[in-house]
């Protein structure tokens, strides 16, 4: 266990125009860790979909994301409205983003399938009223 | 071909190029920002006509090559810093879409 490796980020819920800024940065930080950059790049863009989901739906949240010998795990947590059926937030094309997060090119509802497309295992809790944790895990290729 | 190259050939403008050596690996256009970041893959120009902060980063978390924004768009100063801070490069094209992913064919 003492080969783990966490980052941690407070989303800020605010300002939807600096959301991203926990997914470059966590780029950077496992770039200086020397991983392959398909890896890299897939925890990176589910971390994104995430920041932004939490951003818009949330009012910002929380983000592990902790680096083990064999996998990145990506632990997103709010305490936003939680989602009333996670089934039909899964499809694509499914969102309940407003006309101005459309307007700036999100809200085509593939935020979630493209976590789900962009990691190996994708698990959501959430309840309505408390809040939602999206828990992603990344494997690095077996050698 | 690189991102300088395909400035050169395409008769681009350049709002930010802050690694012109890149090479350019195929294309992918579209304006809806998780599409993009579920379908672009990595070294693609990006064709767009969306300038908001967003897409700078998404730009750099789907390590597209360059983006190319059509139909003249250009970028507000400030996304433009950042851009720049951000090592991206973004290009202008005056043309629509269609003729701008016309002049990029074939040559990535």
């Amino acid at each position: 266990m003492s080969d783990e490796l966490v980052f941690h980020f407070d989303i800020d819920g605010e300002d939807f125009t600096s959301a991203g800024q926990a997914s470059v940065q966590i780029k950077k930080n496992l770039r200086q860790l020397g991983l392959p950059s398909e890896i890299i790049r897939r925890v990176s863009i589910a971390m994104y979909e995430g920041e932004i989901n939490m951003v818009v739906h949330a009012r910002g949240g929380k983000a592990d994301v902790i680096v083990r010998e064999d996998c990145i795990e990506i632990r997103l947590a709010d305490s936003g409205p939680g989602i009333k059926n996670i089934e039909q937030a899964m499809q694509e094309g499914f969102s309940t983003a407003s006309d101005e997060v459309r307007s700036l090119g999100f809200g085509a509802g593939m935020g979630l399938p493209n976590m789900k497309r962009y990691t190996d295992e994708m698990h959501i809790d959430s309840t309505v009223g408390v809040g939602t944790t999206v828990t992603m895990k990344v494997y690095f290729p077996v050698e | 071909m690189t991102v300088n190259e395909l400035v050169r050939e395409c008769s681009f403008d350049v709002i930010c190029l802050a690694d012109g050596d890149r090479e350019v690996k195929g294309c992918y256009i579209g304006d809806l920002l998780s599409w993009v970041m579920g379908r672009a893959r990595e070294d693609n120009a990006w064709i767009t006509i969306m300038s908001n902060i967003n897409v700078v980063a998404v730009a750099s978390l789907s390590d597209v090559s360059c983006v190319i924004l059509a139909e003249g768009v250009t970028l507000d100063d400030e996304v433009k810093a950042v851009a720049e801070s951000k090592g991206i490069n973004v290009l202008c094209s005056q043309s629509p879409i269609f003729e701008t992913a016309l002049a990029v064919s074939g040559k990535v």
